[in-house]
């Protein structure tokens, strides 16, 4: 293993010679191809018994591939790895938990109409004893302050006990080494800094398990980590004690010295950009007056929210998971139903929805038919696809969007193109208004200042913005003013990292 | 090592443009290479199947060759004539798995359009005009779409699975016609369980004569020329299309309206395969019995085998009905029995299902790398 930055600093001292094993998981030259893509190679890492270890690298770097190696759902083609002391060679994932190995994926694994006892003894073998899975559960939950309902049906949690449900698993099956993958990109910020504290006491109680964290937050990885790996295309970019990085050496270790562009540097500094000048100089284009909104099942989401949206302007919208944003975002759309208090919205208003896999793309279709979806709804008679086709290529050359022409499938196109045609598609008109549900969503650094940058263009050419975020830096980044959604009530709050926070969590 | 391109997502191949050989090759040899391949096998289940019975496989597979193309005669009146009802219940399964919809129904929507249709013709009385036989395959429109309506009205109002619902409608319009043809519909006489045939004015003209070949294959041709069009070219076509693919894309960011195209869909789906119940009863029967050759299930099997493509129908609705008529000829001239040849259409299926299952599998696969 060495460092390849020389950012890294030295590689972690091993105590030689004690009597436990010294590694916990270790990963001995791990490479891996999928078709003409190099996804690893030959990389290695050490994972200490009793500490935190952050994996970190852009999307697409290759932490996830790296850990589905460890965990056995992905055959690497060279080199090995070894747990608690133990090589191994033909690897599977039932191998993985027998040497007590658990991992959290990044979207759960869990069967949502069953209670939390039954999807823990799922994958046990032999008689199911749901009290004594229960029990188990009790103890773990006393043992670990992981606390869950054992007959709560899953589909009925919050997504920050459905995580916790996922590491019970794991624990219950004695998992030693945990790899959780990005555990906090689907929790609010307080229960995000609770798992953060919860990892740190999980290996303080246990000095012979490990956690494995596989993170872009550099600030999180910083905070908790004893030791940090950084995965750069594939390869080991840097290695060592957490103590010896800084956020700005994690950043060039991840990015590639030379490549820190100044969007990414906005990044890293949310408070550089401002732009605050022409605001109030517009005319209002989108407008509620104490709007309230009720879900599906008819259950009140949004409470008399009143609120404007001028032209040329940013508003952020900042709310824990389930605030009732996703109500007030397709009201705004026109996707969703007004159940009182007034919507003054133009007929025209471009909505990029937040999961462009089920919302926003027909995968199996080319980019022109994509394109051509956009108005679907009140076409007419015959659609000139020769033209549509024309057209479809000239977004995807003003836009920056890659891909081998209008004719292509969208599947075939990375996540960061797909998002960037589904932007170009909702831009293609100049609605004069937007709606974008956290269009970053997965997308690696240089995809998402490619998107940010759309959306400052589009601010420029006058068109009202609405843009929300689950990443409350995003929101503090790109927004001119910020609005606050906590249990379906709204409010502006000022553009401060704490006075948002706290109003998203309810506090004032 | 790897020298990064600028502005390439990391770890991803750019994608290459596609040039026009590729085209051709992905668009026409790669499904004729399919078909070929699936004949071959076909073939060689079917040699199997006959040695394994003890038949003499040359033998037989010269009489299922001379049933279906061994002569003027046999390609017309039993190729052609069988392809008909196929092709048309083949494009109502296309247009309804295009949408998304599973419609497993054309059997019990041809049944109802066959009922209809006749039913239309005993009212209109002995010696009607021959300007009334599109009244006649209107009414078996209509029916066809009725029939499939329930289904649609079901799935809308209480989401009940499409693919449970048409096949119980499939054996209630069995049984209703049962009971037409012992009831209502029965010939005069009152001894066969079947209706009177068709007076000579209501039957459709034959194509060509001196065989059994109606105008109702140019009808087959012409609504499978007209459902590729309108599916390729039209704003309907498309979001019917659209809604198939990803029915909540095509809400959220086509601003389509799902339900009201799933409708039309099915009930479009229903009205094809109503007509040809009503073809076969003005082209074919002249009469409705209560049994039927179950062109309303091979329909699935054609549709699926010609990938949905409204054109690929014809060419799969020919090629069942070449298999059917073979297998009679060869049950006629071997002693092989026809249910062998059903057998055969099974793997046929079979195979084709389990051919896009792992094409799906191996491109999602691929996509995911």
């Amino acid at each position: 293993m060495t460092a390849a930055s020389p950012a890294a600093g030295a590689p972690t001292p091993e105590p030689k010679g004690t009597v436990a094993p010294t590694v916990a998981l270790a990963l001995h030259g791990i490479s891996k191809r999928f078709g003409s893509v190099t996804a690893l190679d030959n990389v290695s890492m050490r994972v200490r018994p009793g500490t935190v270890h952050a994996l970190l690298g852009e999307n697409g770097a290759g932490k996830t591939t790296l850990m589905r190696v460890a965990f056995g759902l992905v055959a690497s083609d060279a080199g090995h790895l070894e747990i608690n002391g133990v090589r191994i060679n033909a690897h599977s994932a039932a191998n993985a938990i027998k040497h007590k190995l658990g991992m959290v994926h990044q979207h759960f694994s869990l069967v949502a109409a069953m209670s939390v006892t039954e999807n823990v003894a799922l994958g046990n073998h032999g008689v199911f004893a749901p009290a004594r899975v229960a029990a188990q559960i009790r103890t773990i939950g006393e043992r670990t302050g992981l606390r869950l309902d054992p007959e709560a049906r899953v589909a009925d949690l919050p997504v920050s006990a459905q995580q916790r449900c996922e590491i019970v698993k794991a624990l219950a099956r004695d998992a030693r080494v945990l790899i959780l993958d990005e555990p906090t990109a689907v929790l609010a910020p307080e229960e995000a800094q609770a798992l953060l504290r919860w990892v740190r006491e999980f290996v303080a109680q246990h000095p012979s398990h490990a956690v494995v964290l596989i993170t872009h937050k550099l600030r999180d990885a910083l905070a908790v980590a004893d030791d940090l790996t950084v995965l750069r295309r594939g390869a080991c970019a840097a290695t060592g004690p957490a103590r010896t990085f800084t956020e700005a050496s994690l950043a060039d270790a991840m990015l590639g010295p030379t490549e820190r562009s100044a969007s990414v540097e906005a990044e890293l500094v949310p408070q550089v950009q401002r732009h605050t000048d022409s605001v109030g100089a517009h005319h209002v284009v989108l407008r509620a007056d104490a709007l309230t909104l009720h879900d599906d099942r008819g259950v009140a989401r949004v409470h008399a929210a009143s609120f404007h949206v001028r032209a040329g302007e940013i508003v952020g919208l900042a709310a824990v998971e389930g605030s009732g944003q996703a109500e007030l975002l397709r009201a705004l759309a026109g996707l969703h139903a007004v159940a009182g208090g007034r919507l003054h919205r133009p007929e025209e208003v471009g909505f990029v929805p937040e999961d462009r896999h089920k919302n926003a793309l027909l995968l199996d279709a080319s980019l022109t038919e994509n394109y051509v979806l956009r108005d679907a709804g009140r076409r007419r008679g015959r659609i000139p696809w020769r033209a549509m086709a024309t057209r479809t290529d000239a977004v995807l050359s003003t836009r920056d969007v890659r891909a081998g022409g209008p004719h292509v499938h969208a599947r075939t196109l990375s996540g960061g193109n797909q998002q960037k045609f589904v932007l170009a598609r909702a831009l293609d008109d100049a609605p004069p208004a937007l709606i974008v549900e956290n269009p970053t969503r997965g997308l690696d650094f240089r995809a998402t200042a490619a998107v940010h940058d759309a959306l400052h263009e589009a601010r420029e050419a006058g068109i009202a913005i609405l843009f929300y975020s689950s990443d409350i830096d995003e929101v503090l980044t790109i927004a001119d003013r910020v609005l606050v959604l906590q249990s379906g009530t709204l409010r502006e709050v000022p553009r401060d990292r704490e006075l948002v926070g706290r109003a998203m969590l309810g506090l004032s | 090592m790897n020298a990064p391109v600028k502005g390439v997502p990391v770890g991803r191949a750019p994608v290459e443009p596609v040039s026009v050989q590729r085209v051709i090759v992905r668009r026409v040899a790669a499904p004729l290479v399919r078909i070929v391949a699936l004949l071959a096998v076909t073939l060689a289940v079917l040699v199997t199947l006959l040695l394994a019975s003890g038949f003499d496989a040359s033998l037989a597979l010269q009489a299922m060759v001379r049933g279906a193309f061994g002569s003027w005669y046999a390609i017309t009146s039993a190729t052609l004539v069988r392809a008909v009802p196929l092709a048309l219940t083949g494009l109502a399964v296309a247009i309804a798995f295009r949408a998304g919809l599973l419609n497993i129904g054309a059997e019990g929507q041809l049944l109802a359009g066959a009922a209809a249709s006749t039913a239309m013709a005993s009212v209109l009385g002995t010696s009607p005009s021959a300007m009334l036989v599109p009244v006649v395959l209107l009414a078996g429109v209509v029916s066809g779409a009725c029939w499939a309506g329930i289904a649609s009205w079901l799935r809308q109002r209480f989401g009940v699975l499409e693919v449970i619902s048409t096949i119980m409608l499939n054996f209630v319009a069995l049984y209703v016609v049962g009971w037409l043809v012992r009831g209502p519909l029965q010939e005069p006489s009152g001894f066969y369980p079947q209706s009177m045939p068709l007076p000579r004015s209501l039957q459709l003209p034959a194509l060509l004569d001196g065989t059994r070949l109606h105008v109702g294959v140019l009808l087959s041709v012409g609504l499978a020329a007209a459902a590729w069009w309108w599916l390729r070219s039209t704003a309907g076509g498309f979001r019917l299309r659209a809604v198939g693919m990803n029915a909540s894309a095509a809400a959220v960011s086509g601003r389509v309206d799902v339900a009201r195209v799933s409708m039309y869909a099915f009930l479009a789906s229903g009205a094809m395969a109503g007509l040809a119940g009503a073809v076969e009863i003005t082209g074919v029967t002249y009469s409705l019995y209560d049994h039927s050759p179950g062109y309303g299930y091979t329909a699935i099997a054609v549709a699926l085998l010609a990938r949905l493509n409204p054109l690929g129908v014809l060419g799969t609705a020919v090629l069942f009905g070449a298999l059917q008529a073979g297998g009679n000829a060869m049950q006629r001239d071997a002693g092989v029995p026809v249910a062998l040849v059903h057998v055969v259409e099974a793997v046929l299926i079979l195979l084709v299902i389990a051919g896009d299952r792992w094409r799906g599998v191996s491109g999602k696969r691929a996509a995911a790398a």
